[in-house]
This record gives structure tokens, sequence and C-alpha cells, in this order.
């Protein structure tokens, strides 16, 4: 069912951006190109921009590089576009086109109406209910297993409460998910390591099988799941910025692993969200631990995604993703000093180096 | 077209129809475009202007040893604000010098932000830190010392600090003046040096 419908939204899209490309060549509109850079960059390094060679003296003209290094920064930075959502370029049901409001065709305008009626009359109250009773079975479900007394019984029916729960959240939410390479599913006593995009990554590898979870303490609706959840299965739900959580976090991650008999954890060692256009530095935190590590990459979007077997590259590559060298923590706090050092030792290696002076 | 430009004709204010050329700086529409969603991505709390720390939180800026006086130059005579006008202002003056079209240019008209003079007097109030504009010996020290860390003495830094102005100072007032920075740059490639091409 999921399937038939997936495909006749394919055809629909891919029929509807072909007319778009059609009437929009006829006008010169500006295409939204959020992801390809905006600028020439000039990548030569330090040396060559400075036009040095090795020893040369400090000159006023210097300045000239390091101003328009930075000015390049201003107008384009690889991280914050990262932060942006991306913008799939194709038209869907949801939106009238992506370049602006243009009246294309009578018969566009039709499939898209017959698009909202369905949306939001059929799908959308199906899909309210189903998350609200995947939710509330959720956190009764976890409840109640978690009056049980500790044992092999208790772990059995938190398993059974989590998968269904999340099954049904998954329905509500209508994903379809393709699982790649089974054999390398995360077994007992080791650590699951994933890109992060949203919450709904969790959801995603939950329906395939159950995890202890690490992650940020939240308010609100995630706030009350996450207590729920907490009392059926040992999950680690910290505050990021206390410092002396994390030292807790990294001893009763050993703690867990140690015992050979508990879930797998669930680790996403970015840190933070990202827009699934590239994996950022992986915290070393979670590597430390000791233990099998598992690593699993999740790629929104309609291509079949194929795995690799490293780590970070292996994530990066398999879904198709950029690597960065940067912190996806940039997001939240500035950027570490020892990297201004870097080039500033570059530099001084340039004008003072060969001890001219 | 015309729906695409209005939200930077609203970002330049309504005075944009009776204000002088200059302050519509001389980008192409597309780049104006451009330019403006960028503006409204680095503005993270979504304010209509940026602040020191919306131009401090770029990684590559944070890290560029100048990447202070770069961002003193937005904020000239103790702004705290930078609106896109502003924006546009100093990123204007990277704008690639052969884009300019020579022969509609009106000579009553003040220069282009890209000229090549402009380009100069830029990089000298990124070492004039009073704009009294003069480059004083201990001025061109504390530059240096953003640009080298810690990694140079303070004797070896000051001999450079020494020649350096010593080189370009022509009138012997122990600093260097703006006409004694341009003649020592004069045979410089600042074209290359200093531009930036936006990708149409």
């Amino acid at each position: 069912m999921e399937q038939f419908k997936l495909t006749t939204l394919l055809i629909f899209e891919q029929w509807a951006t072909i007319r778009i490309e059609k009437g929009v060549s006829k006008e010169s509109v500006l295409k939204n190109s959020a992801s390809v850079g905006i600028i020439q960059r000039d990548e030569s390094p330090m040396e060559k921009g400075l036009s040095g060679l090795r020893g040369r003296d400090f000159e006023l003209s210097d300045v000239f590089y390091f101003s328009k290094k930075g000015l390049e920064a201003i107008v384009e930075d690889e991280v914050t576009q990262r932060f942006s959502s991306e913008e799939l370029v194709s038209w869907n049901l949801l939106t009238r086109t992506n370049v602006n409001f243009h009246y294309i065709s009578l018969r566009l305008t039709m499939v898209w109406v017959l698009g909202v009626i369905v949306r939001y009359c059929v799908l959308l109250p199906l899909r309210v209910t189903l998350a609200f009773i995947g939710i509330s079975l959720l956190v009764l479900g976890t409840t109640l297993v978690g009056q049980l007394p500790d044992g092999s019984l208790k772990n059995w029916l938190s398993e059974l409460v989590h998968l269904t729960c999340c099954r049904i959240c998954v329905r509500a939410l209508s994903g379809t998910i393709h699982y790649h390479n089974k054999q390398y599913r995360p077994q007992k006593g080791g650590i699951c390591v994933a890109n992060h995009t949203s919450p709904i990554d969790v959801l995603i590898l939950t329906t395939d099988g159950c995890y202890a979870m690490v992650g940020q303490v939240h308010g609100g609706l995630m706030g009350i799941i996450q207590r729920a959840m907490v009392k059926a299965c040992p999950h680690v739900w910290f505050e990021r910025s206390e410092m002396k959580d994390r030292h807790l976090v990294t001893k009763r991650l050993k703690e867990h692993i140690a015992d050979k008999k508990k879930l797998p954890i669930l680790i996403f060692p970015e840190g933070t969200c990202i827009n699934n256009t590239s994996v950022m530095m992986f915290k070393k935190g979670s590597f430390e631990i000791g233990g099998t590590i598992h690593p699993v990459a999740i790629k929104e979007g309609e291509d079949a995604v194929q795995f690799a077997n490293r780590v970070k590259s292996a994530i990066a590559v398999q879904g198709g993703l950029t690597e960065l060298p940067w912190d996806g923590g940039l997001k939240r706090a500035k950027v570490k000093d020892t990297f201004k050092e870097e080039q500033q030792k570059n530099y001084s290696k340039m004008i003072v180096g060969n001890g001219s002076l | 077209m015309e729906a695409m430009s209005s939200p930077i004709l609203e970002a330049f204010g309504n005075d944009c129809e009776e204000a002088p050329v200059r302050s519509l700086p001389e980008f192409s529409q597309a780049s104006l475009l451009r330019l403006y969603h960028r503006f409204r991505a680095l503005d993270r709390n979504k304010k209509g202007y940026l602040s020191r720390m919306d131009l401090q939180q770029i990684g590559a800026l944070a890290v560029n040893p100048l990447g202070e006086r770069i961002i003193d130059s937005f904020f000239p005579d103790g702004n705290l604000r930078l609106d896109f006008p502003g924006f546009v202002r100093v990123l204007a003056h990277f704008r690639p010098i052969d884009d300019e079209d020579p022969g509609i240019r009106d000579p009553k008209e003040p220069e282009p932000l890209n000229s090549r003079m402009n380009k100069l007097r830029f990089a000298f109030q990124l070492y004039d830190l009073d704009r009294d504009g003069k480059i004083s010996r201990h001025e061109m020290l504390q530059v240096l010392r953003l640009m080298v860390g810690v990694q140079v003495t303070e004797e070896q830094l000051e001999s450079i600090a020494d020649r350096t102005v010593q080189e370009a100072d022509e009138d012997g007032d122990g600093a260097v003046s703006f006409l004694e920075f341009t003649k020592s740059l004069e045979k410089m490639d600042i074209e290359q040096k200093m531009s930036i091409r936006i990708l149409k």
C-alpha cells in the first residue's frame, strides 16, 4: 500500500517538475541553489596567497590576504550552510513551486488542489490519531512496565512496548524505511553510532531493534516521553552544559556495556542535528568507552543508499554525504582558539622563518 | 522579477527612490539577492540587523587572525547594529574591478566602492586603529601582533614594525599616511588580491 502510494507520488512529482521547467525557461527566473557555492573560491594555501616563498619579510600588503579570506567567510561559509534546511530541487505536492508563485497550467493546479484535499482531509486525521495512539501507548506502557521488578520479563515487555509503539508512530509519519546490510545490525553489548538529522532518526532506528539511548534532556512533550521511557529501559539522559554530567555519562556507559546482556547503546556523535547534507565532526566521547562500535547511516530521500564500514568516512560515503572537519557545536558556541593559533603559526613561520632578522 | 526585489527594497528603506546612487551599491540584482539571503541566514535571532556576535560565530572568520579587525570595519563609529545596506557597502569594496562598465560612469558621481583607491582605503583602515588617518608604529605593532599571535618575540616584532614604517614613511613623521601607503603599494595588483567574484 505504502509502496503504491510512493510510486504514484514520485510519478506525479517528476511530471510536475518537467512542466515547471518548461514554464520557467520562458522567463529567466533566478534558480534557488542554496547548496551550491556562491563565490568563486581561490583555495590556494597561505604561502601562495601571500605571494611568498618561505622566509620572505612582512609587507603591508599581507593584510589583503587575510581580509579577503575573512570577507569570503562572511559571504559564505561551510558551516552555516549545513544548518539551513536543505531545499530539494523538485516540486512536491506541498508547495506551488519553489520559484515563487507562478501560474503554470490548469492541469497542475488541479492536481495540486486534489493533493491538498487528500492530504488535509483524509491523511491528516488518520496520521494524527495514529501518532496520538502511539505516544500515549508508549508513555503508558513504559510506566506500567516500570512498576515491575527488574528481570528478564521486564526487559522482554519493555522491548515489546518500545517496538510496537515506534512502529505505530512511524506509520503515523507514513515512513518507508529501507534497511540495508541487516547482518551488521548492532548486537547486545555494542554501541551504535549514527548521523543525526532530527528526533525522527531515533524512531527509525528503534523500529528495527531496541536500543538504550543517550541524549540531551528536553522539556515539554519530549521530556515526558523521555521520563516515561527511562522507567522501563535504562536510557541515559543528560544535560549537555553540565560538566559533571559528562563524566557521569561516560561512567554509566562503561558500566552498561560491561554487562553483555544489556541492550546496545545508541549515540549520535555529531552532538547536534545537521540538515542531512553532510556529516560533521564526531565527538570523541562515544569512542572512549570501549566496546564494539556499529556504524549506522541515515539518509532521507527516495534514493537507495549503500553503506560502507569505516566509522565516520563510512557513514559519509554510504549516505552520499560530504565530510566536514568542522564541529557541529559551532551552531551553539564559538570556535576554539587553537584553530586561530594554527593560522598565526603558519603566518609567523613565513615572515620570521629563515631567521633573517 | 519585481516580486523578488521587494524584500531588498524594503531592507534599503523607503527612501530608495530619492537616495543617491552611492547608497545602492553596485551589485547586480542577482548578487544582491544572494547577499540578502546570506544576511538573513547570519541573522540568527531574526532581529533584522547583525550584531558583532553574529559575525564572530562564523567559524572561518573566528580563526582568521585579523577577524576582529574585519568585524570592526563593519561597525564603524561604535555602532552596535549592522543593517543590510551597511553590510553591502563593506562587501562592495571587494567587487572585482573589471565588473565596472567604464563608459557609462558619470565623472561627477562619487567613485564606486570597488575602485582601487577605495580598496586601498579599506586595507588602510584595517591598520589604522584609531582612525586618525595615520598608521603609527604602535598601531603597526598591534596589528602585527594580531597576525602572529604568540609565535614571535617582542623584539623581532618591533624590528619588523620599524623597518616597515621606515620604508613607507616619506615625510619622516614616524607614521604612514594614506598617501604614503598607496605609494608603497603602487605596483601591487590590488585587483586580484582584494576581489571576490560572486558566481552567476
